[in-house]
């Protein structure tokens, strides 16, 4: 084995920095060449870590945010799923998010299961979308699933609404294996600089007729056809199928990079500005009053919410209460407030505790 | 979209008298829905308002 002993590198011209076009490798992992060498995922949770509403959620027929991992929305109609973290792993991570089907449901052509996750336009200027600077982004994750096939993962933008669906396959059942997908810059149409959703990272794992015909592999403007198009195979067609999915990366760059572990707390943390779950908080208000009167605390949120959140607010016991609220709610806290039923004596809540939505 | 079932929809008032959010229920949880265009349970009693199938009743 040869040793290089070196006192400087140069570039071509025999001066300067020396370049990487091609981007570096070391050993067999790609070194960051293109965006910030830290923080580099835009995903959040993207290792499944955090599920501040619960580890499971049995009859999901529904979209929304079910009692599992953190900012991962269920989008879609067809089937009825557990939805879960799940402790089963591949080397490196302790969680996953996985959808597993408890009951079939006839697959019309505008029927679809998804999951994804909305990503704050303001956290995305960056892209430089709507330039001629456009950046690539790319996607990366462990999937497992004991369906083999074609899955679609589609980058939709919400501002300007278009499709980028891009397949992958899982070629062996029941393993977990390691896919990137690489999307090209929007050099046309920019994303707004706010707080409501601009891109969505969506991997279905149902799709009907109307949604699978379009192109893959390029960005076209909203339609169904494109909506998951290549996706080939159906998951919600027996009981007991699942899919499961963990270290989510999206990032700048046309290279996947190593998963940016981040820990628990970094993570918590973002996902609370999002959804905030309080209910091991022990809030205590009693008042002496008349009917009619107000009492109230303020509660002050750890981090600042993307939005005034829903705030869901309960007690384990209460007397001659006539209501018990969230009110006067912002971004940084709120007053949680109660409100009396009767005249004299004593009126109290305890054991108070809230949860707070602001979810995209 | 998702799919919120929303039963019933009030205003509820500060001290001084001014809507301060709205009590509503939704998918059977009844929560606290500020008077913000950017949550998403707001925006979609507003979308639900708009389209006739919701009516936000006035405070007690």
């Amino acid at each position: 084995m040869s040793t290089l002993k070196v006192d400087s590198i140069v570039d071509g011209g025999g001066s300067g920095a020396p370049t990487a076009p091609n981007g570096l490798t070391v050993g067999t992992t790609a070194i960051p060449t293109t965006g910030p060498l830290s923080n580099r995922n835009l995903i959040i949770n993207g290792a499944m870590q955090v599920a501040q509403r619960g580890t499971s959620e049995t009859g999901v027929t529904t979209s929304g945010y079910k009692n599992a991992c953190d900012r991962y929305r269920c989008n879609g109609n067809n089937g009825t799923w557990t939805i879960s973290q799940d402790t089963d792993a591949p080397e490196g991570f302790s969680n996953s998010f996985k959808m597993l089907l408890t009951a079939t449901e006839v697959l019309g052509n505008i029927d679809y299961w998804a999951v994804e996750q909305k990503i704050e336009g303001q956290n995305l200027q960056h892209l430089k979308y709507g330039t001629a600077s456009a950046q690539s982004v790319t996607l990366s994750f462990w999937v497992k699933s004991n369906v083999t096939g074609t899955y679609c993962a589609n980058l939709y933008q919400d501002d300007g609404a278009s499709n980028y669906p891009v397949t992958y396959t899982i070629d062996a059942a029941d393993t977990w294996e390691y896919k990137t997908i690489v999307y090209d810059g929007n050099t046309v149409t920019s994303l707004d600089n706010d707080n409501a959703s601009s891109l969505r990272a969506t991997f279905f794992v149902v799709a009907g007729s109307d949604y699978t015909s379009g192109a893959t592999g390029s960005r076209a403007a909203y339609a169904n056809a494109t909506f998951a198009a290549g996706h080939a195979v159906n998951v919600g067609s027996a009981v007991n199928n699942y899919w499961q999915i963990t270290g989510v990366q999206l990032e700048v760059g046309d290279t996947a990079t190593p998963f940016e572990h981040r820990s628990y707390g970094d993570e918590l943390a973002r996902c609370q500005r999002y959804y905030l779950d309080a209910s091991d908080a022990y809030l205590f208000l009693d008042a002496y009053q008349t009917s009619g009167a107000y009492s109230s605390v303020y509660v002050a949120f750890p981090t600042t919410m993307r939005a005034a959140p829903s705030m869901f607010v309960s007690s384990t016991d209460s007397s001659n209460i006539q209501s018990f609220v969230g009110a006067s709610v912002r971004t940084t806290g709120c007053r949680l407030e109660m409100r009396v039923s009767a005249s004299g004596g004593r009126f109290y809540i305890a054991g108070g505790y809230y949860t707070a939505d602001a979810e995209l | 979209m998702d799919n919120m079932n929303i039963t019933s929809a009030q205003y509820v008032t500060d001290f001084e008298g001014n809507n301060d959010n709205i009590r509503a229920t939704i998918d059977g949880t009844e929560m606290s829905v500020p008077l913000d265009e950017a949550n998403r349970h707001y925006a979609e009693i507003m979308r639900q308002v708009e389209a006739g199938t919701l009516t936000i009743l006035d405070a007690d």
